[in-house]
């Protein structure tokens, strides 16, 4: 079987994360595994540990997960969301460091061509490098 | 097309005129690196007249071409199917990307 990477989008924000993910879908196509998540349980802005781990087995496959994530407890979060995985999903998931929307859509589409999530990272943070 | 796919030495070149209304903007770059990952042949484009050829499979790269509306794209590749891979890019980019599952 063809897996691809998944690829989950973690914003401060539901209508950025929705966004992103709409983006990714429409640009790069639906062979690729999207999952999002933005805001806390009451609606505001925020990001939560439980609501990634969720997107995280919504967008998971067999090749890994690349989580894109936007400002400061995106990122601390989404850490600990992977640390709370069971073990044998924990190695298979990296938060890249990259743009949300741009490293989202990059992302999807190098995994959309079968790529290792290795490969799909390095895609995605080519574009903190320059 | 403005050149059928040729062999020049081992690379096949082809070259295809950007008819794209906006140019090579993030939506055709996607297009164009996910047919390139499916060839085995490494595949370089240009805008036609640059110095630097750039990695067809790359996305960055690829959006980062800038190439206008009605400039020439060139492609080469080479490897095994390199005249497919070649015919498949000129044929995207000649028939403005059109959308496919």
């Amino acid at each position: 079987m063809n897996d691809t990477v998944g690829i989950v989008i973690v914003s401060h924000s539901k209508d950025i994360a929705k966004g992103t993910a709409d983006m990714v879908r429409q640009m790069v196509g639906s062979e690729v595994r999207v999952a999002f998540c933005g805001g806390n349980p009451d609606g505001q802005l925020g990001t939560n540990v439980a609501l990634i781990i969720d997107a995280i087995n919504d967008a998971w496959s067999p090749k890994g997960v690349a989580v894109l994530v936007d400002l400061g407890g995106a990122e601390t979060n989404s850490e600990m969301a992977v640390e709370m995985l069971p073990p044998d999903r924990r190695d298979l998931v990296v938060v890249c460091n990259a743009p949300i929307v741009e490293g989202a859509v990059m992302a999807a589409t190098e995994a959309a061509g079968g790529s290792s999530l290795e490969q799909v990272r390095a895609v995605a943070e080519e574009l903190s490098a320059g | 097309m403005l050149e059928t796919p040729k062999a020049n030495g081992q690379d096949f070149t082809g070259s295809v005129r950007l008819i794209h209304a906006v140019g090579m903007h993030a939506r055709p770059a996607v297009k164009l690196t996910k047919l390139a990952k499916k060839f085995k042949a490494h595949i370089s484009i240009r805008a036609a007249d640059a110095v630097e050829w750039i990695n067809a499979k790359s996305v960055a790269k690829v959006m980062a071409l800038r190439a206008a509306r009605d400039s020439i794209i060139e492609i080469k590749a080479s490897g095994e199917d390199a005249e497919a891979a070649v015919a498949a890019l000129v044929d995207l980019v000649e028939t403005d990307f059109p959308d496919s599952g």
